[in-house]
């Protein structure tokens, strides 16, 4: 039975990864193919340092990630802790309800709904280029939103409503109680919102396509905009590096976890 | 801040109500708008009647979603427990580890799976041809579609499932070993009744992708495979036919809320889902 | 090729002094113009980007003037349209293709572009000058100009093909390629029916569909970028593409040949373009002129590997494909077409039939031709309403019925048990 899972799980992720590891061999082919490979070689990635309009292009998809998953977390969090609060009544429930809808609607009639709001509100206020970083921001940390209410609101209702009160019986302010005794308690679930947010920051690509503007394309728009030349490889180079930094900070934060793990095991005895 | 929860409405939600209003709301009477209206602006059932001809895409759509969505829940959900039953430890990296190839653009790994499946040079058929096995045709058929919104969309399948069982009470699943219960039991009566509301969003956050996906169907399904999603891009990308578009988007939009919105009537859970 | 580049280098260096040299009339109006901003919005892959010691056109430009230069990219020419008609962005220079440029001129989209401070202009020879889609000259410079054929892998093809026909052929079953596109995939079934690209007539529109329905019948594989890929890699015998990109295929895959099918072809012309309510009209001149400089014309020859019309760079015996016979053809050895503005109806017909192509599905043996005159009507649909379902959409509401069934099956069943554990 135990081999049995063993196995399952390898297969699993050796679907997830199957196609990863395909890209990583062909970041260090000697053609511009990626259909043949014609040797080993590193010129993808020496192109890579030397094409800016790629790097621009992951810089631009890096900071639009960061910036809408901290948004969408702080906002989300905010909104988390005053819907646990509200009494069962129809703004609640409302509420819940359009907080499902980003996640329930077709990323396409997302990012279409998004863009043609923006394009009247750019018409309303006589502004040519109203698609840009902005609504980039405002698509994303939209649809990242739900994701990060329903992790924490379910956190939320796990905590003990009285420790709050209990610490402002105890003297704490409202907002200090808050910070002090509700928030580390919930703080699994505003991180697992703000890594999942982060990651479908960085891999979505259909709301952005109809969302963004002049000077700021991300990644997967640059990509998409080769369909009639072919996909540098300098692409896979790229995504190899991704790959391999953030596999190895996971395993260092990994290595680090246990060795902490040891000491406060340690400790105790 | 009130010491008790009575409020009917909190001011820390506020923002979010704003936003949500703005930002949600909003933009969906877009699409209503655009969908009864010509290039002119003016007022027409036109686009919605131009519907029936994509009776057979939505059809096909709707399909393959249901199909993908089922294969993600076989596959996830044992991985879920699975990943739930190692220590903390190793299921803090295995988690990661589910959501890492999402970190790559979803473009680039579609690509890869063609070089994958391909006929003469994939990686597989090579592989069979080294073996002396006859090669398979893959690419360009709806096998492939389905294939690549699997894997694509597995993570969300698994990462739901999994929060949902890595919370379950553990005294309780002992408690119910103790009282005689067998393995198979315990899973049946115990595990997969308590995970229910991961598996419901798990299976809207795959089964509303992949009804919708447009890049999958092109590159992996040969362009023979036309999904609804394809055909409103179309519609806004290479027509600027924004009524039209919007009609079908609006339909699929229907479509789904109701099918989600039965799912959750039937699985019970009325407070939102669980991530 | 490493040596094209150091002599490339070397041609910049020594004209990067002579060039600032000649721009010196109206240097005070350039140098006001430092530090503004240039919006260009390109093809994907569409201009040489510095890699490799080749020249980085845009860092170059803004080295040269000082002006910044924000670059974007989009896959095609509707895309692109949609994206500036649809409002909310603009931009200042554009390169689209000679049929969208007529319509954005049709459409008051493009500003005329003063020649005079275009001195670089003299490079385009005269046959590239006034063509229809801009008869008077005023609103655009050639940027590429190529052709459309049909590539072939000679390991499967024994036989060179001459014809577009290959297409249709049903030896290569599921080894065919097909332009992803309806422009294009329309032309190829115009040619082989001997019609004009830009017919207005809806009856010949529906022929030309009906054509490239009957092509399923090999099952094509529509296809974009997807091309290099699976022509490289010798998954398909037969593919239509343009004639540069086959050069670079065939760098890769030996096995590759080329023809221009006796039809005729398609031939294009991609030209740099300002766009109305541009912010920046002189910029955009500068930028324009900068792109025919000989020697940034020849360093995006190089990359983009299509041809140029600009003279100083097909008559360079150091450009790699220098009197490359498929890329400079002589001029009448083949026929060949350009494609011109359609008007809005065509244009709708053109979609909503190529909607009907992608969405065919061929009914085996001689029923194709009723059941497609059976089907498709142009603007109304009342008559596609009572139509019968295709037999794989019956399959689909088939299978999706039965899961709804099941589903609802489990449902009673739960309640079902429900009410008889309640009731013990």
């Amino acid at each position: 039975m135990k081999i049995g899972s063993r196995i399952y799980l390898f297969l699993v992720f050796f679907f997830l990864y199957a196609p990863i590891l395909v890209l990583l061999i062909f970041s260090f082919n000697a053609s511009n193919s990626t259909s043949v490979f014609a040797g080993v070689s590193l010129q993808w990635y020496r192109r890579l340092l030397h094409d800016s309009a790629t790097l621009q292009a992951f810089r631009n998809t890096l900071v639009l990630a960061v910036s809408s998953s901290v948004l969408a977390t702080v906002l989300g969090t905010a909104a988390a802790v005053g819907i646990d609060k509200m009494k069962k009544g129809p703004a609640k429930t409302g509420l819940l309800a359009t907080t499902n809808i980003p996640m329930m609607n077709p990323e396409i009639v997302t990012g279409i709904s998004m863009m043609l709001l923006f394009v009247f509100v750019g018409r309303l206020i006589h502004m040519d280029t109203v698609l840009g970083f902005g609504t980039l921001l405002i698509a994303h940390v939209t649809f990242n939103l739900p994701y990060v209410i329903l992790t924490v609101l379910p956190k939320l209702r796990q905590t003990d409503p009285n420790l709050a009160e209990a610490a402002q019986d105890l003297g704490c302010r409202p907002v200090s109680a808050f910070f002090k005794v509700v928030l580390p308690s919930i703080m699994p679930g505003i991180l697992t919102g703000l890594i999942m947010a982060f990651t479908l920051s960085l891999d979505d690509f259909i709301i952005s396509y109809f969302t963004c503007g002049p000077g700021f394309q991300t990644l997967p728009i640059a990509i998409f905009a080769m369909t009639k030349k072919r996909v540098k490889p300098d692409m896979y180079a790229l995504s190899a590096l991704i790959f391999v930094s953030i596999l190895v900070l996971l395993l260092l934060y990994n290595f680090m976890q246990r060795k902490s793990d040891e000491r406060a095991r340690r400790k105790e005895k | 801040m009130k010491r008790h929860p009575t409020s009917r409405f909190n001011v820390i939600a506020s923002p979010y109500a704003v936003w949500a209003a703005l930002f949600i709301i909003a933009p969906l009477i877009f699409v209503v708008y655009y969908s009864f209206t010509d290039a002119a602006g003016a007022f027409t059932t036109e686009n919605v009647s131009a519907l029936s001809k994509y009776l057979p895409t939505f059809l096909r759509s709707i399909w393959f979603g249901i199909v993908a969505t089922l294969i993600c829940l076989v596959i996830a959900y044992p991985t879920a427990y699975l990943i739930s039953q190692k220590t903390e430890n190793i299921q803090r990296t295995m988690v990661l580890l589910v959501m890492l190839p999402m970190w790559m653009s979803f473009l680039i790994r579609t690509y890869s799976w063609m070089a994958i499946l391909e006929d003469e040079n994939g990686i597989i058929n090579g592989f069979l041809a080294n073996l002396g096995l006859p090669r398979v045709h893959m690419i360009n058929t709806s096998f492939a579609v389905i294939l690549g919104m699997v894997y694509n969309f597995l993570p969300y399948m698994i990462m739901p499932i999994y929060s949902v069982m890595a919370k379950l009470d553990r005294s309780m699943v002992e408690a119910a070993q103790d009282l005689g219960g067998s393995r198979l039991t315990v899973i049946r009566r115990c595990i997969i009744p308590m995970s229910m509301p991961g598996v419901v969003s798990g299976i809207t956050m795959v089964f509303v992708p992949s009804v919708s996906t447009f890049y999958i169907s092109q590159k992996l399904g040969g362009g023979a495979f036309d999904l609804i999603g394809d055909v409103i891009e179309r519609q806004f990308q290479q027509s600027y036919n924004y009524n039209l578009g919007a009609a079908l988007s609006l339909v699929l939009m229907v479509l789904i809320l109701i099918s989600m919105a039965v799912m959750n009537r039937f699985t019970g859970d009325e407070e939102g889902m669980a991530i | 090729m490493k040596k094209i580049c150091s002599l490339l280098l070397a041609m910049v260096l020594a004209c990067l002094p002579c060039a600032t040299a000649l721009a010196a009339p109206d240097q005070s109006e350039i140098d006001a113009l430092r530090g503004t901003k240039l919006y260009v919005y390109n093809w994907g892959e569409y201009i040489s980007d510095g890699v490799d010691d080749t020249l980085d056109v845009n860092k170059a430009f803004t080295e040269k003037y000082g002006i910044e230069v924000v670059y974007d990219t989009y896959d095609n020419n509707e895309v692109m349209y949609s994206k500036l008609k649809g409002g909310g962005v603009s931009y200042d220079v554009v390169i689209p293709s000679d049929y969208m440029i007529e319509r954005m001129i049709a459409e008051d989209m493009l500003e005329k572009i003063n020649f005079d401070n275009i001195p670089n202009y003299k490079y385009i020879p005269e046959k590239y000058r006034n063509l229809p889609y801009d008869p008077d000259n005023e609103y655009s410079i050639p940027y590429t100009v190529s052709y459309v054929g049909l590539i072939y892998n000679t390991d499967m093809v024994d036989e060179a093909p001459d014809s577009w026909t290959a297409l249709w052929d049903t030896d290569y079953e599921n080894r065919i390629l097909m332009f992803n596109n309806p422009r294009d995939a329309f032309a190829i079934a115009q040619s082989v029916l001997g019609m004009d690209y830009n017919m207005e007539s809806p009856v010949a529109w529906k022929v030309a569909a009906e054509l490239l329905m009957d092509q399923k019948n090999v099952s094509p594989v529509y296809v974009n970028d997807e091309v290099f890929n699976k022509m490289e890699g010798g998954e398909a015998a037969y593919a239509p593409y343009y004639v540069g990109d086959y050069l670079t295929m065939h760098d890769n895959n030996e096995a590759l040949a080329f023809v221009y099918p006796k039809e005729g072809v398609n031939y294009f012309v991609d030209a740099a373009c300002i766009l109305k309510g541009t912010k920046n009209k002189r910029a955009a001149e500068l930028y324009l002129d900068f792109l025919n400089e000989p020697d940034v014309a020849l360093a995006n020859a190089e990359y983009i590997c299509y041809g140029s019309p600009h003279s100083e760079v097909y008559t360079n015996p150091d450009y790699t494909y220098y009197q490359n016979a498929l890329l400079y053809p002589e001029e009448g050895a083949f026929k060949t077409q350009l494609f011109t503005n359609l008007s809005p109806e065509t244009l709708q017909l053109m979609s909503t039939l190529w909607d009907d192509v992608k969405n065919y599905i061929p009914t085996a043996g001689s029923g194709t031709h009723d059941f497609f005159f059976g089907e498709v009507n142009s603007g109304s649909t009342e008559q596609t309403d009572g139509k019968k379902l295709t037999p794989e959409a019956r399959k689909y509401a088939i299978c999706i019925g039965v899961f709804l069934l099941l589903c609802l099956a489990y449902v009673i069943f739960r309640y079902a048990r429900k009410k008889y554990r309640e009731s013990i």
